[in-house]
Parts: C-alpha cells; structure tokens; sequence
C-alpha cells in the first residue's frame, strides 16, 4: 500500500466536493479497493470514505419498489430486504461473513466487477441506479466489465428495485472467492421477464435475450431447454472454467434459477 | 519390565489414551511463538527482488534508487552473497545418476524459475525493504523457457542447463518379473493416462527464519520454523564456514510445516548468510506471493501405466511409466528425485503380484522446484494401482472389492518383500478391508446408490488400499551422503519438585508430537502427563534428532523418550530403594508416587524423592547412583521403513449438468501399530484426507507457457475448506512394529495416501453407466463435464 490522504465526510455533498480533488477515490466498503490498495495495484491520492454518510444507508419497501440506501451493506440487506426474498437471499450468499459485514451494494454496482452478484440482480430487476445528480436505468447503466455510466466523481445513493411477482438467483460458486463463475438473475413481473448473467461474460453482466424471450410465453424451466447455451466464444475464460464451461452454465443455471423462481 | 498393552488398565496407561495436548491452549489463546512474534534488538528486515521471468540471464543490477530508500540500508546481489556463502548441489549418491546444477542463495547470472530471488534489501522495516526491492532495477535477457515435462528432453528443447548436457535429472528403472510375457498372455490388460496436479503445502504461517550472528562468540543463533533444526545446523555451518558446534537453531512454534519446511530454502540461507555480513540479526518472513512462487511445489506427475489381470482377477503384471518435472534445481539437500523414485517403490504396494515394470523419469524444466510434500509420492503411485485395479475390476465385471481380497497380502503372509523390493515387516489389508466395510456397510451403500440412481442421482463409492512409508531408516537420506538424521533421542530428567522434563530432537509443528511425547514419558515414568514438561527443537539443548519427516516423530522419537522415561524410572526407583529399605524390583511409580509394586500402596512422593536428591544428597548412602536425567537413542534396524497400510472409501455425487462431484462421506482404516493417542491419530488421518481431497478436487498450481504462475494467491489456487468436507469416518488396526517396544509406526501421511483414489474410483464408479472416466487431477467440474462429453472443444 503506498501512502494517501483520507477523508471522511459525513454528507454526500462534501463527498463529491472531496472526490473533485486530483486522484480521489471513492471508498465504500473496501472489500475490493482496501486489497487493490494493498496489493499497489492502485495509488490515490485521497480516499474519500462514504461510511460515514447516514443519508447513504438503509432498506424501504414502498409501493412495490424496494430502495436500498447505496452504503447499506449486503448483512444489512440480507436482514432487511424481506420485501424482495430473492434478494436478499442473493445478498446473503456473497462471500463471506466479513465481505458482507464491510462490503455494500453501492460499492459493488459502482466497481461492477464482472463476477459480482448485485449487478445481476439489478439487471435482472430492471432496477434503478439513483447517484446524486441522476438517475440511471440498469439497462443503461451496466456498460462492460467494469465500466459503468457513472461519471467521474459521481456517487451512487442508492438503487431502487421494483419488486417482481417472482424471482430468483442461483449462483454457481468460485469456491475460494465465493464470486459467481456464472449466477443467473431471472425475474418475471410488470416488465416482463428478465435474465441476467453474471460471472460469465468479458462483456459483464448481460441479459440473455433468447432465453427472455423463450419465458415471456412459457416461464418455465422447460421453455429453456430447447434453447442453444449462448456462444462460449465471449465468456470469461480462466483457470476455473472455460467460456464453454460457463455458456453450458448459463443455461443450466437459468433453467435452475426458473424452477426455483416458480418454487 | 514390559508394558502391558492389552491391559488399558494398568497403572499409568497413558499411552493409548486420548490425554490434552500441553501445547493447545496456549496456541489457541494466541500465546505461541512464532518466528515472527520474536523481535530482537538491532534487527532488520530483508526483502527479496524475485525473477518475473522463468528463465532469464542477468545483465545488471542497479541498487541506486533501492539505496535511497529511507531505512534501506544495504542490497546484496548473488555475486555479494557468493563471496560469503557456498553453493549446493541437490543430489544423493544412492539415486544413481542424479543429477542438478550448483544453487546459490541468491541467482548468480541467472534466474530460472518466476520467483527465484536475485537480490536482497535489507531495510530496518519489512516495508522500507519492500519499497527498496520495487526499486531495485534488474536487467534481464530473457531465455527460453521449459515448461512441459513430456517434451523436456526433445532434442529441439533447449537445455535449461547446458553444462549437463540435457534436461534429464533422474531416470530409473525397475522390473521383476517378465512384464511384455504376462501382458501378452492376460485374459485382460488395461491401460490408463493419469496426471497429478502440481500443489504446493499452504502453510497457515508462511516460511519464517530470523538469524542473528555473535561475532564475539562466533556464534550463528537461527530462530527458524523447520522440521528439522539438526539438519539446518549442518547446512548453515557447512555454507556459512562456522563450526557446527556455533550454530544454534531454535524451532519453536510452526504453524504447518507438511513437508514444505523439511528443505533448504535459498532466501532463507540468504537470511543468514546476510546477518553474518551485517552482524545484525535479520527477519524474513515469506508473505503469500512468494509463498506460492518460492515453497516447494510437489505431485507434478503424468503418468502411463498398465494393469494385466487373469480371468480370477489375478493381477498378473503392473506396468508404469512416471514422468515427473521438478523445476531447475533438485532441492537440497533431500534431493527432487524421491517423489518420482517413491512411485516405483510404492505402486502395486498392497499386492502380491509377480511382475512389475515401472520407470520414472525426472526432468527439469523452468517452474519452482519440486520436493517432498506430504505423503511422498504416495497419493500418485496409490492413485495409479488403485485406478487401475478398478478399471481392470470394471473390465472383468468384478466388485472392487473383491478383485482387491483377491490379490492383497495375506494378513498372514509377513514378513516378505514385495515386487518393487520393499521389505514388509506386518500388514493388515485384509483386516483393514474388513473393518472398512464394516464402517461404511459396503451393502447398504450399494443399496443407496442404487435407490438415488432411480431419482436421477449419480452417486458413486471409491476404495484405495494402500502402503504408507514411515520410521525411516539411514536408507532414506543418509546412505546417500546427507547429513539427516534418521535416528533420534530424548533426555528426561526429574526437577525437585518430582517433576518430568523431556528434550527431544522431534519437532512440533501443530501436528502434536509433544502431547505423543509427553504421555508417552509419563507412563515411562509413572507421572500424569501434565507433571511432563516437553522441549523441542534447540539443537543446542535436545538431543541431536532428525526432527519430524516421512512419519518418524512417534515410531522412532516416541520409542526414545519411552526407552529414556523407563531409564529414569529405573534410576529413580534405585534412589527409592535406598531411602526405603526395599528392593527396587518391589517398588513402582504411580502417578508421581514411588509405591508397592504388588499391592499399589503408597511409599514415597517424588517430590520428596527429588529434595533429598537434590538437597540432601548428604543422607543418602555414599556411591548411590541418583543420576535423575537419562538419555536414551532409536534407530530402527531390521527394517529400512516401517510400512503401514489402510484402506480408504469415499461416497460422492456428481451433478452431471453442472459437473460438480459432492463428498458424501469418507472411510479409513488404517493400521499405525501402536496408537499412542487416539484423538492425535484420527485427527491427523483427517487432517491428511483433507490435503488428499484437496488434491482430488481443487488444488493445482498453473503456469503459462513461459512459465508465468498463473494463480499465486488463495484466491486462485483452490484449496480445501471445511464446508465441502465430508464427514471422516477413522478406524484402526493395530500391528505394532516388533522393532521397538512401542511399536508405533507413522500415522501422519495416510490419509493424503489414499485420499485422492479413493475419489478418483467414486466419480468413475459413477460416471462409468455413462461411458465416462476421470484420471486427471483435479477432477474440477470442467473436467468431470469434459468426460461426460457434455463440453467439447
């Protein structure tokens, strides 16, 4: 870790006055910055620490629309967000009892790592990303490994799920990181039905089109079998599986993700 | 007088109990020393700029901006630390032909694999040495790069050493028997490929030495998580040129060792070498990185091999061709050739068959060096006679039970020397079979695979039977020429107060030798345990030992504090004697109390005994022996190994969408001889089928073509955790060794034995209705798909 400055402000005003400063860097729950720093992978100048932002935490349920508070942390949300069970169980199967005691849903839609779970979850949603000018469609938002529509030195305040009639997640572990090799997002409600993949594309997380398609008509795990796995030749390709292996997970999983959204 | 070991009874029968461990609550309340918990006045910090290139030549060094550092006080360079410190040759003269290049500790010239160190920076903080090293700016030519053991001695290969003329470290051959006749007249031969993935030990405290020199005493002090502190006396006196008699090395607490810290590690040579210039003690502590690039990797193997059986299921001949790759040098001083050389000794080990080939070939290549890892060579040669007696089974439609009671040993067939030479002194693979399925309820499991196969479950049940190596004699290391110690001592000494105090040349790494060694005196003596304070590893305090390696602290260190504790109790008793008016030979000790040997009553307190010894010698009768400390040795003789055997099960599911195996449960039985401490033992069983499974499911070190190690970190390099562990069902049989009155064997590296077959032969039981068959470790869930044919390329 090489040496920086740290603030901690305790409105999201002074958060973005701070993050206007050269090499400032947002901090939220650290679970994937604090190793990067640690590891010299990264340098800022300043760290600008959200946890102390009271405006940034808690879960609501209201009209069918669950809202997330951008700081809250995936414990917190696997406690509270009863309203929407598919996440909050999603939320309390990522890593490990640390990662989601520190870690928070803004943080990991702000990194968007290609393996992480929430981003499947507000893809698979058609979730709403609020930051402290705008507000972002999930569809619009996820824009590649990584990347995101967030501008520089925007925050994320929160993320605002409208509650599906059913939903599901299945994750197919990385057994050391708890990250998803491939986790399916598959929900069904006032905007259709939606399937989202994360862990397996280069791309990011994605909706599986064929297979939306397919479940618009017949939401069931049968409706999927007949379809072709997406192509393996964009997936992720590492030491714990190839992008064959997570396309033929794809499908696998969206067909488990179906029958367990269908209980 | 004998120890009755039939009757759990008697007096202080301690061995054979399960006693507290003296050790454990201070570890568990975080009061254990470590090499890193020891801060000495005046030390510093080395840190080391490791090669990024597997093979490279070194051009230049610049140190100026690493010197400017703040803290950074000095960088050696291998040229530096040449000139103070001699190089090594990894090799022995009993593995005929092998051969390796000088190594020195620090690349001189040269780097040759991703992590070899190429400088040192010493700072007077980890840090300022760490920020030195990232400065340090060397200069590479890259070189080729030799990566791929099967085409390392290729004649368009490059030669990674050019002055030994080829890539071939090691190569032997053995064959009894006729093999090509009995191949040719088989009802059945059977062939398979197999590969062992390279692993490395994962150590919970990473490799750890801090070394002080004394110039006024010319006195070199190594505080150093080892195995074996008398071997590292020799290696440092010898390399540094200071008189083995000044150099102490201090092993305290070790958090893990499994065979990782048994070697000679070139940084941490570099370490003393360092202090001995400066004069100031110096600190290394390997962190993760250099944990994964710098400890020796094992169980890099690809194998051919061949199984001919007679229609009965007879096996008629065994056939193995073992290629393995160690990395640019044989690691000293144990040498990188006796994992290769223990799959020709130990496959087809629980089968009196007739005809053996088998041949192993040791190449270098440019990746970390490879050397003795738990269970040497074992899970290999096991999952190579075990895979191949199932498949063969499988071809003549033959339980694997029964093919295996047909060709194991009889349990009466002892002593007698198998087709690979070695010499078995007593086993019990029959009684052990039939313990196991016992345990398991073989039937009732057939029943349950059977019954989830009709819900769609494809569920599987794998046995390995196997040999395990323990109690090594000189024939292991020191036939060869290398100062390693197979035979070992304690002293145990009786303080005042009646107290027991045991110095052994065993070492404790976490695994529990000093709770063997402490029940083990106490009935020797006749004292509680908890009266019995154990010393280890100080080669200027214990008596000069081996320390702990291929399974040896209880066989032979245990036998040596038993004959020691039982000298004390007779120099004790002489005492005794004479301050009662009694005959010895009538007397007893009994939980710390000198007593009548027939009716038990209480004579005489040993603290009593101990004051008058020691403050009033005066009143005891003048030429009364009261030599209240005994020393005792153990060597085994008879045999060049104690063998043990057991036999392992396991029950898995495979989730043929997903290709996920699932541990159901597991089974072992095996036979240690004496078991001194029955929780230590089924523990260490445990602990040892977790490293196998580890193998079986998850572990593997990559590398790139150019040698880059792909998965440095525990993120990437899967190891077993406890949530997909099965549940470990242990049993024992119990044929003591006749060599000691102990009779203990090795328990320590069974369990990784026969582990990984035994999930092998699980998923391809499973996966055999579908025509499909597993025999590359680690059996990820790609691969079980792979084999499916679900995912082709």
């Amino acid at each position: 870790m090489y040496s920086f400055d740290f603030a901690r402000p305790t409105s999201v005003a002074d958060a973005v006055a701070a993050l206007g400063q050269e090499d400032a860097q947002a901090l939220s729950g650290g679970q994937t910055l604090i190793p990067t720093l640690k590891q010299r992978l990264a340098s800022p100048s300043v760290l600008v620490s959200l946890s102390a932002i009271a405006d940034l935490k808690g879960v609501s349920a209201e009209g069918g629309t669950l809202s997330i508070g951008a700081g809250t942390t995936h414990a917190t949300v696997a406690a509270e967000a009863g309203a929407y069970p598919a996440l909050a169980e999603l939320a309390g199967q990522i890593g490990d009892p640390a990662v989601r005691n520190r870690g928070t849903i803004g943080g990991s839609i702000a990194n968007n790592d290609p393996s992480a779970c929430y981003p499947a979850a507000a893809l698979g949603s058609g979730a709403t990303i609020v930051t402290n000018s705008r507000e972002i469609a999930a569809d619009d938002y996820f824009q590649g490994m990584f990347t995101t529509a967030l501008e520089e030195g925007e925050i994320i305040t929160a993320v605002r799920f409208p509650i599906p009639e059913k939903a599901a997640y299945i994750k197919f572990q990385q057994p050391a990181s708890r990250f998803a090799l491939v986790g399916v997002y598959v929900s069904k409600g006032a905007g259709g039905v939606r399937v989202a993949v994360t862990g397996a594309s280069n791309d990011g997380v994605f909706r599986w089109s064929e297979a939306e398609a397919a479940l618009a008509g017949d939401f069931s795990a049968g409706a999927v079998e007949g379809l072709a796995a997406p192509s393996g030749a964009d997936m992720i390709s590492d030491l714990h599986g190839s992008g064959d292996y997570r396309a033929h997970l794809v499908k696998v999983l969206t067909k488990r993700a179906v029958a367990k959204a269908n209980g | 007088m004998t120890i009755r070991f039939d009757n759990p009874d008697r007096p202080n029968s301690y061995i054979g109990k399960t006693v507290p461990r003296p050790n454990a609550r201070k570890l568990v309340e975080g009061r254990g020393r470590y090499v890193d918990d020891i801060v000495l006045p005046r030390m510093v910090h080395v840190a080391f700029v490791r090669s990024p290139l597997a093979h490279a030549r070194i051009e230049g060094i610049d140190a100026a901006a690493a010197t400017g550092v703040k803290g950074v006080l000095r960088v050696f360079t291998g040229a530096d630390l040449a000139a103070v410190c001699t190089p090594w040759v990894g090799v022995l003269a009993h593995l005929k032909g092998l051969k390796s290049p000088p190594q020195n500790a620090l690349a001189v010239d040269r780097a040759c694999w991703v992590g070899e160190a190429v400088a040192a920076v010493v700072a007077t903080s980890r840090a300022a040495a760490e920020e030195g090293a990232a400065l340090v700016e060397v200069d590479y030519d890259p070189l080729p790069a030799v990566t791929d053991t099967m085409s390392a001695l290729d004649a368009d290969t490059p030669v990674i050493h050019p002055g030994l003329g080829d890539n071939l470290a090691f190569r032997r051959l053995h064959e009894e028997g006729d093999v090509e006749a009995a191949m040719a007249s088989a009802h059945k031969v059977v062939s398979a490929r197999f590969r062992t993935a390279r692993h490395t030990g994962v150590t919970p405290e990473p490799r750890s030495i801090l070394v002080d020199w004394n110039p006024a005493e010319s006195q070199l002090t190594a505080w150093h998580a080892t195995q074996a502190p008398h071997m590292m006396q020799s290696v440092l006196a010898e390399h540094l040129d200071i008189p083995e008699s000044r150099v102490r090395v201090i092993c305290g607490d070790v958090g893990g060792s499994y065979g990782i810290k048994v070697h000679v590690y070139p940084d941490e040579v570099a370490t003393a070498a360092i202090a001995k210039v400066m004069g100031r003690p110096v600190k290394f502590i390997a962190d993760r990185l250099e944990s994964f690039t710098t400890d020796i990797h094992a169980r890099d193997h690809e194998i051919e091999a061949k199984i001919a059986v007679a229609k009965d299921g007879k096996i008629l001949a065994i056939d193995v061709d073992d290629w393995t790759g160690i990395g640019p040098y044989s690691v000293y001083p144990r040498t990188s050739a006796i994992e290769g050389n223990q799959v020709v000794n130990l496959c087809g080990g629980p089968y009196d068959f007739a005809n053996y080939r088998a041949r192993t070939t040791v190449v270098f290549q440019n990746k970390t060096p490879t050397c003795q890892y738990r269970a040497v060579g074992h899970p290999i040669a096991v999952a190579i006679t075990e895979g191949l007696v199932d498949m063969a089974a499988a071809a003549i439609g033959m339980d694997p039970v029964e093919i295996r009671r047909r060709n194991m040993y009889a349990d009466d067939a002892y002593p007698v020397t198998s087709p690979a030479k070695m010499r078995f002194e007593g086993l019990s693979h029959h009684a052990s079979m039939d313990k196991l399925l016992t345990l398991m309820d073989y039937d009732a499991l057939r029943a349950d695979q059977a019954e989830a196969m009709k819900r769609g479950k494809r569920r599987g049940i794998g046995i390995a039977s196997f040999i395990e190596l323990t109690n090594p004699s000189p024939f292991m290391y020191g036939i060869g020429g290398a100062r390693i110690s197979a035979q070992d001592g304690c002293t145990v000494r009786m303080d005042p107060d009646g107290s027991v105090v045991a110095l052994s040349g065993v070492t404790e790494q976490g695994q529990g030798t000093e709770a063997m060694l402490s029940q083990v005196v106490a009935e020797g003596v006749g004292v509680t345990p908890e009266k019995v304070r154990v010393i280890t590893g100080d080669t200027q305090v214990t008596p000069y030992g081996g320390g702990t390696w291929a399974s040896r602290g209880a066989g032979i260190g245990g036998e040596a504090a038993l004959q020691a504790a039982r000298a004390l109790r007779h120099s004790i008793l002489e005492v005794a004697g004479a301050m009662l008016q009694a005959d010895a030979g009538s007397l007893d000790i009994r939980d710390g109390q000198v007593v009548n040997a027939d009716t038990g009553a209480a004579r005489l307190p040993l603290e009593e005994l101990g004051r008058i010894v020691y403050f009033r010698g005066d009143t005891l009768p003048k030429g009364l022996p009261r030599e209240l400390v005994q020393t005792r040795h153990f060597i085994t003789m008879d045999y060049p190994f104690a063998f043990t055997n057991g036999v392992q099960a396991s029950y898995i599911e495979v989730d043929t969408d997903t290709g996920v195996v699932t541990l159901l449960k597991h089974w072992c039985v095996e036979d240690c001889g004496r078991v001194i401490n029955p929780q230590l033992v089924d523990e260490q069983i445990r602990g040892g089928i977790v490293q196998g499974l580890g193998g079986a499911l998850y572990e593997e070190i990559h590398y790139d073509t150019d040698g880059q190690l792909l998965n440095g970190s525990m993120a990437d390099y899967l190891v077993p955790m406890a949530a997909e562990m099965p549940d470990m069902v242990i049993g024992h049989v119990e044929t003591p060794t006749l060599e000691s009155d102990l009779g203990a064997k090795g328990a320590g590296e069974a369990g990784t034995a026969g582990a990984p077959a035994a999930v092998m032969n699980a998923i391809n039981d499973a996966l055999r209705p579908l025509g499909a068959q597993v025999t590359e470790m680690p059996f990820t869930p790609e691969r079980i798909l792979r084999a499916l044919g679900t995912i082709t390329d």
